[in-house]
């Protein structure tokens, strides 16, 4: 009898403890490449005691696995806020954002008011900013100086040599370049067919130039270091990262305008470690942090006073980039409605079907 | 007793490859073709027809991506048999022992790297800076650079690498089991190189030869990495545009009705090969 009892105990502690232990979650953080660099999670795991599993992915793929998992698998993803309330509406993927868990004073204000607008549906807020940044134009100064602007990646000058990705923001960079207007007809589906139909005849009268459709970060790197390419449409830390081993390799905010996006905070439905999740989020908007992020990623974030501990290098690129007017002209993405993106997908597969 | 013992035996020794059938291809299969009869009206609205089938035959830019698939396909299982036929008959028929085993794993090693790397070596080789072009330069064949990458040839040589290896197998197989002294008789009876190869070489080989031309076909239709990688701009593969309604689309339903598509039509390409070549799926498979 005694002994059952002590076992009994025993087992009780043994169940005591292993509560306590549960307190740390494993965080499954689903994000894009250099978002979450090996210090900061060392330095999460120190401070918290949660452990964070992190998976590399883009926009697409982000919204694929959760649909496929109807919300589950991860604890908190960060797609671009343009893409948070049409995929929401469409597949239900997203869990509301408890504000009260957040930090705000760690934010930068207009950012986070224009995204919690963006990505609210009904009262709900679904998405935080946390890194933002553009695309644009890297462009080989030396060799095809002449590129300022989307169209100019057509011109015969640079003939075999140009790259670019057969995605939504390649539509929208010619649509601009074109003198149209792609987000004013966002919500006008005949307006936006007839802007798509336009940008479709310039793509396909433009494929002859084109080298490769480039695929990952890595990829258009490379054509472009080795000078294979000499002009791409690209993002800005693809750039800047280019500059530092090659000064004439640079970005360049195209005279249409570069296109802004900001990469958010979303909680996937059937998440399980809120809390972790949480304080992952008010961990890495800490000025500090951020600047280590924006050190790893390139690109600068939403957290207040981040910028003021970043490398004089990389800003000195940035101001490079983009003189005021250049700031001024940044064509945020607005929330893209829902079934918008079948529309263009039908647009690039026949881009890159034509010959 | 014992033979309802034999039978429960038979039973738990089935039961492996019974679930396996049902819970990795039967259910998910049910599942897909669920999706791809589900038609898209509205944000989450769906009706159940065969819209998605009528996409693929209505937009001409599909079809032609299958066909084109199908004919690449076709074209380098071909190139696959001529390259890796001669490789065959010589480990299988002018090798002995140490060196016939040398050989074959000669053709093995390649396969010891992912597919993903093959391809990339692939890509080093071919491409504007890479080692082909450096070489015929420094040679004095070309004057300046030229891309040997992201056309139609490049896919055809990933192909043929890439499924070798199971060309030659069945190949060196059927044609171990070819007896010499027939060889030698029909030498005796006045035939030549030509002959005896038609006669009886490639009669003899023919199970091999479909079974070997079956799966380098199939493998080539499902390819993936090798066409987008090595095809750049034009690859335009029929898997590509799967994955990309799939994943960058998010139009599950089209990608679906593209599976099954791929599925049936690859199988009427194999079974009207298997006619052509009057050879039974137990004659070249079951073997």
């Amino acid at each position: 009898m005694n002994k059952i009892l002590s076992s009994g105990i025993a087992l009780l502690a043994a169940g005591v403890l292993s509560a306590s232990a549960a307190q740390a979650e494993t965080l499954r953080l689903l994000t894009w490449g250099g978002y979450a660099p090996e210090n900061v999670v060392a330095l999460f795991e120190a401070e918290t005691g949660h452990t964070v599993e992190v998976t590399k992915s883009n926009n697409e793929e982000m919204v694929a696995k959760l649909r496929a998992t109807n919300g589950g698998g991860f604890d908190l993803a960060q797609p671009s806020q343009d893409r948070i309330a049409g995929a929401q509406a469409e597949f239900d993927i997203y869990k509301p954002i408890d504000l009260s868990k957040i930090d705000a004073s760690q934010f930068i204000p207009s950012m986070l008011e224009a995204t919690k607008g963006n990505t609210m549906i009904g009262s709900d807020v679904y998405g935080v900013p946390h890194v933002w940044g553009t695309s644009g134009l890297v462009v080989n100064t030396a060799k095809a100086g002449q590129v300022k602007d989307y169209l100019d990646l057509c011109d015969a000058s640079v003939a075999g040599k140009v790259s670019y990705r057969l995605k939504r923001p390649t539509l929208i960079g010619f649509a601009f370049s074109m003198g149209l207007d792609p987000f004013a007809a966002y919500n006008d589906e005949a307006a936006y067919k007839d802007i798509l139909s336009q940008v479709e005849a310039k793509l396909i009268e433009c494929k002859s130039n084109v080298k490769t459709y480039w695929g990952g970060g890595d990829e258009i790197k490379n054509l472009l270091r080795s000078g294979e390419v000499v002009a791409a449409m690209a993002w800005d830390t693809g750039g800047w990262s280019l500059n530092a081993d090659d000064a004439d390799i640079t970005f360049v905010a195209p005279t249409a305008g570069a296109l802004g996006w900001i990469d958010t905070f979303a909680m996937p439905k059937r998440g399980r470690a809120d809390e972790a999740a949480y304080a992952w989020i008010n961990f890495v908007m800490q000025p500090e942090i951020a600047a280590m992020i924006t050190t790893a990623a390139g690109n600068f974030t939403a957290s207040q006073g981040g910028d003021a501990g970043v490398d004089e290098a990389l800003k000195a690129r940035y101001q490079a980039s983009f003189p005021q007017a250049a700031i001024d002209n940044i064509k945020w993405y607005p929330t893209v409605p829902a079934n918008l993106e079948t529309l263009e997908g039908a647009v690039l597969d026949r881009v890159n079907a034509a010959k | 007793m014992t033979q309802a013992q034999s039978r429960l035996g038979l039973y738990l020794l089935m039961t492996p490859l019974m679930l396996w059938l049902l819970l990795l291809i039967i259910v998910p299969h049910i599942g897909m073709f669920l999706v791809s009869i589900s038609v898209k009206t509205g944000v989450r609205q769906y009706v159940t027809g065969l819209g998605n089938y009528m996409v693929f035959f209505t937009e001409p830019l599909y079809w032609n991506t299958f066909a084109r698939t199908a004919f690449m396909s076709i074209a380098a299982t071909f190139l696959t048999l001529v390259v890796g036929f001669p490789v065959a008959y010589y480990i299988a028929k002018l090798t002995r022992g140490r060196t016939k085993t040398t050989l074959f794993l000669m053709c093995l090693i390649p396969f010891w790297v992912s597919e993903l790397v093959r391809t990339f070596g692939w890509m080093i080789l071919l491409r504007e800076t890479g080692i082909f072009s450096s070489f015929l330069q420094y040679i004095g064949v070309l004057s300046g650079p030229v891309e040997f990458l992201y056309n139609d040839a490049a896919i055809m040589i990933g192909l043929v690498y890439t499924s070798m290896l199971f060309m030659v197998v069945p190949l060196v197989t059927t044609l171990d089991s070819l007896d010499d002294s027939y060889i030698e008789a029909a030498y005796d009876l006045g035939g030549n190189g030509i002959s005896i190869l038609r006669e009886i070489i490639i009669p003899h080989a023919m199970p091999g030869i479909v079974s070997g031309c079956i799966v380098v076909f199939m493998l080539s239709l499902g390819n993936y990495l090798t066409p987008i990688l090595l095809g750049g701009k034009d690859s335009l593969w029929f898997t590509g545009l799967i994955y990309s309604q799939f994943i960058t689309r998010f139009n599950w339903e089209l990608g679906s009705a593209f599976g099954f598509l791929l599925l049936g039509l690859s199988s009427a390409i194999v079974w009207a090969g298997l006619k052509l070549s009057r050879q039974s799926l137990t004659d070249t498979v079951g073997r």
